[in-house]
């Protein structure tokens, strides 16, 4: 009966075969464009490069819906009308504002307009966005925007827009390199052709080329701890461009979140206050209105930089529980919670002992977000010819020094779109660049070299301590000795990271050796984040040096760049490019 | 407090069967299975192989068993499993493969999952500029459908799954499973979609809707409330109302009702001579034979039942029927 089914209506979708060929080799493995990363922005990159006619493939360290897009909760902004006087000028000043003045005007400018056309997009392809009473698209208020901008599905949008990405996926028929680890990126006579990747369950090592390679692998979370980020967000594909001369842009802007729970860092959505969740501190008042914050408009819909200074103010004066400050969803109502903020209901109970219908929740600012990146054009081209990158990784910059609840969602589609359709278009009429065979032996060098080594520290013992350590000096205050001895330390636990060993040695689903060569790439993603905060004297957005506590748009209304060298980044500045909103006061 | 697990691992290129690991470690009050597998990989034994990413429920990658039923080891804390210190049995989830200790093949749950057409088929092109106009109860229910992340667990409980890899069936084949259908319910569901018909006579077959036995697992074992056997009804309940009645399981139901209505309790002769062909009660037979003999047939006359009862049946049968919406 099986026959009965319905004919896939895009053609068979092809899974990556288990096994290759019987003697054991795989056939040569190339694509026109190949991208890495199969979360939003990869998932989107790759529908609109096979649009555009290219022969596309995806390849992900995790199963495409495992990708860490899941966790976004909140939703996705874009300036389609709903709110009297909201046009995509509002929500680029909006953004501008929100950025601190540091992001591209240009590229925000594409991404505000583009938003409304993207976003409908997504509805046609069958995200369940919740309605309003006349059917229509509803939006939620979220921080730092003037007009209610962002559309939803109830408390999980990310997960929702992830799977129906991963539904068009295979209507396309793409092939998906699935739980496929990149190890490096090639490049020769300086332009990419390629990558070589891992397959996690076989164990065996292989180059896959491409006339293009897009780099979409998402966050670095986890060179923190803790962090909000799932486990995955370990930054390789930014230390693998970098490595290979992409430079590396604003990597000190690192978003702490204001309300994550102590106990796991998982995060509560800005979505709760969008509904009206109020922030308490010890003494039961809304601190948010004290005018030394600058938040006494805007209150709890202030930009998280501002209100999750205000929270650590608060809790270093002694004014916090425990630590942490309160979120108070009681007077929301226990029906709109089930409605709309069911998953967060079910992570106080899970995570927290706490039921946000019956009780405030203790929460406290935590490593979030990274608005830098790999450098890009709009475009999503990177320095390096025939490598692009976009979504978390890359840096157009659309968030500048502060990104806007909402807006990160909207960047992958945005970025992802375009990038994909570029790279398809470049690819056309061009021939495969030329990579050495041998090329794979490099990497497979390496893996034998890691698994021979024995009697070292355990990859997971390094990894804490760099997190821990970028997390006392390198989160919402920093200074200049506390940077300068977190490069010290950090500079130890490199040489230390070169004498790990592995407890395991097989070839089948290795994890131990995966979150070695994750730590390598960590490492340097960490230099760079603290070589660039020490970089960049002044404070702006989500940047606050106690040492040079004051923006300073003569000197700093700039990029920072870190390129890499045999001795450690090399930073440099960029200009930030600014249309039609210069720099003012910020105030919420 | 200190956890005892007890883990099943698996190492395909030892050439040696799954065996049994004790570990020991510390765990704190809200501390979930995962946190402990974490540990004892970061602390004792790196070679421990699973899959995990969000830490919160979300990602889907840590279905797997624990004492003995599946679930997401991130979201089961390990003193709702052993509250008196008890050592908790962990292992691979059920009903899929094994690759290595608690890491399963997926595969065959995707391919399941690909085989109910699992993207959006538009009746009409997309309105131009706009969004489709649909209430926001419908979407509120297919959300109910999308909060499935995927995990498995409902894969990895199902009795029918079971029973059929339990006669040598292969994973990727026989019944599609809860998640699968409940997938299915997501297109059928959807106002935008216009396929809705072809997907539930394609969801008629051997494997499909008629294959549940409701045995109720996948919606206790679901981490995110999509209840798929609840799903796998409301599309058995569409399928009828399409006109698709050709189907020994709708005959089944329809013969249910029927003796209930006629006889005010069950008559399971009743229902075997009207559930199936005459072909396939001939069949039976042998079955039915050796039920005699063990004294496991039914009467072959139901029971009379007490005074009224059976007019108190009728009237809830007229009361229902009134009250059923057009
Ligand atoms: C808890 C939380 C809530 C959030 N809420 C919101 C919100 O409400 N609104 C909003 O706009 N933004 C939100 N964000 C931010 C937003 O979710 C992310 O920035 C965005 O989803 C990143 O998408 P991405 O496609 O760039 O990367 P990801 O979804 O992280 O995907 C990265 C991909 O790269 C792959 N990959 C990585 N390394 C390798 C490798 N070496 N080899 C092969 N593959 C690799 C991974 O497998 C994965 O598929 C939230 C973030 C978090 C953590
Ligand atoms: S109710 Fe049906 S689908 Fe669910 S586990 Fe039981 S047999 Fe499987
Ligand atoms: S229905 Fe529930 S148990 Fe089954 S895959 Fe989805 S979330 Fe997991
Ligand atoms: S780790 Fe993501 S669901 Fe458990």
């Amino acid at each position: 009966m099986r026959g009965s089914r319905l004919p896939p209506a895009g053609g068979v979708p092809r899974i990556a075969p288990l096994s290759g060929p019987a003697d054991g080799r795989l056939a040569i493995l190339q694509h026109d464009v190949l991208v890495i990363g199969a979360g939003l922005a990869g998932m989107r990159a790759a529908i609109e490069a096979q649009r555009n006619g290219a022969d596309v493939a995806v390849i992900s360290k995790v199963h495409p819906v495992r990708s860490h897009s899941n966790a976004a909760q909140g939703g996705i902004n874009a300036a389609l009308g709903r709110v009297e006087g909201d046009t995509w000028e509002v929500h680029a000043e909006d953004t501008v504002k929100g950025s601190d003045w540091l992001g591209d005007q240009d590229s925000i400018e594409i991404m505000a307009r583009d938003a409304g056309e993207n976003i409908l997009e997504l509805e046609h392809m069958g995200v369940v966005f919740n309605r309003d009473k006349d059917g229509r698209l509803a939006v939620r208020s979220f921080g730092g925007a003037s007009k209610q901008r962002t559309f939803f599905v109830a408390d999980f949008t990310g997960q929702a827009m992830l799977h129906v990405l991963y539904e068009q996926l295979l209507k396309s028929g793409v092939r998906i390199y699935e739980e496929w680890f990149v190890t490096s990126l090639i490049v020769e006579n300086g332009t990419c052709g390629g990558v070589v990747a891992l397959e996690i369950r076989t164990g065996r090592v292989e180059a896959i080329r491409a006339k293009a390679v897009i780099l979409c692998v998402g966050g670095i979370g986890r060179v923190y701890e803790p962090s909000t980020n799932a486990l995955i967000c370990t930054g390789d594909g930014i230390a693998q461009a970098y490595r290979v001369g992409a430079p590396v842009m604003d990597m000190e802007m690192i978003q702490y979140h204001p309300t994550t729970l102590k106990s796991n860092g998982a995060l509560i959505t800005e979505g709760a206050r969008g509904e009206g969740a109020t922030l308490v501190n010890s003494k039961g008042e809304r601190f948010l209105s004290n005018p030394r914050y600058g938040t006494t408009n805007k209150m709890e819909l202030a930009s998280r930089d501002v209100i999750s200074r205000a929270e650590q103010i608060e809790i270093n004066e002694g004014r916090g529980v425990d630590g942490c400050v309160l979120l108070d969803c009681r007077h929301l109502g226990e029906k709109l919670i089930r409605e709309k903020l069911s998953q967060i209901r079910e992570m106080g109970l899970d995570f927290a002992n706490v039921d946000i219908v019956k009780a405030p929740i203790p929460i406290r600012p935590g490593m979030h977000y990274i608005m830098g990146g790999i450098k890009t054009d709009s475009e999503g081209q990177t320095k390096v010819p025939g490598l692009y990158a976009a979504g978390e990784c890359a840096c157009v910059s659309v968030h500048g020094a502060n990104r806007l609840g909402a807006n990160s969602l909207l960047d992958t589609i945005v970025f992802g779109r375009r990038s994909g359709a570029h790279a398809a278009k470049a690819a056309k009429g061009m021939s495969l660049p030329a990579v050495p065979e041998t090329r794979a032996d490099l990497d497979r060098k390496h893996i034998e070299e890691l698994k021979a080594r024995r009697g070292g520290e355990p990859s997971a013992r390094i990894r804490l301590e760099m997190g821990r350590l970028m997390n006392d000096r390198v989160s919402v205050f920093r200074d200049k000795a506390g940077l300068e001895g977190a490069l010290e330390k950090l500079r130890e636990l490199k040489s230390r990271g070169k004498r790990i060993s592995l407890t395991d040695r097989g070839t089948v689903f290795n994890t131990d050796l995966i979150f070695a060569l994750e730590l390598d790439f960590m490492l340097d993603v960490a230099e760079t984040i603290v070589a660039s905060a020490l970089f960049r004297a002044e404070s702006r957005g989500a940047h606050t040096r106690m040492d040079f506590p004051k923006r300073d748009d003569e000197k700093w209304l700039k990029h920072t760049l870190a390129s890499w060298t045999p001795d450690g980044p090399k930073m440099d500045t960029l200009p930030v490019t600014i249309t039609r909103w210069p720099p003012k006061e910020r105030k919420y | 407090m200190k956890a005892t697990l007890i883990v099943r691992r698996y190492d395909p290129e030892s050439g040696k069967p799954p065996y049994d690991q004790t570990y020991t470690v510390a765990v704190g009050e809200s501390e979930v299975v995962l946190d402990a597998l974490i540990k004892i990989r970061e602390e004792q034994d790196g070679s421990l192989a699973l899959r995990c990413s969000c830490r919160s429920a979300i990602c889907g990658s840590c279905a797997m068993n624990m004492n003995g039923h599946p679930g997401l080891a991130c979201k089961t804390k390990v003193a709702a499993l052993s509250p008196h210190g008890e050592p908790v049995q962990v292992g691979p989830g059920g009903n899929l493969p094994v690759i290595k200790d608690l890491v399963v093949d997926m595969g065959p749950f995707w391919s399941k999952v690909r085989q109910v057409t699992p993207w959006l088929r538009p009746g009409a092109p997309p309105p131009a500029n706009e969004e489709y106009r649909v209430p926001n109860e419908r979407m509120l229910d297919l959300s109910g459908m999308m909060a499935c992340i995927m995990c498995g667990a409902c894969v990895m409980a199902c009795t029918v799954l079971e029973a059929e890899q339990g006669q040598g069936g292969k994973p990727d084949e026989g019944f599609l499973g809860p998640a699968a259908l409940a997938k299915a319910l997501r297109f059928v569901g959807d106002p935008r979609d216009g396929t809705s018909r072809e997907r539930l006579e394609a969801l008629m077959g051997g494997g499909g809707i008629w294959d549940c036995t409701h045995c109720f697992e996948c919606v206790q074992r679901c981490p995110k409330g999509v209840a798929p056997m609840d799903r796998i009804l409301e599309l058995r309940r569409r399928a009828v109302d399409a006109g698709f009645t050709d189907h020994n399981g709708v005959r089944h139901a329809q013969a249910f009702v029927d003796s209930i209505r006629k006889h005010g309790q069950l008559d399971e002769n009743y229902l075997a001579r009207k559930s199936v062909t005459f072909g396939e009660l001939f069949q039976m037979m042998p079955v039915a034979l050796r039920m005699l003999l063990a004294g496991k047939m039914p009467p072959m006359f139901p029971h009379n039942l007490p005074g009224d009862s059976r007019e108190d049946v009728k009237r809830i049968f007229e009361a229902m029927e009134e009250e059923k919406p057009a």
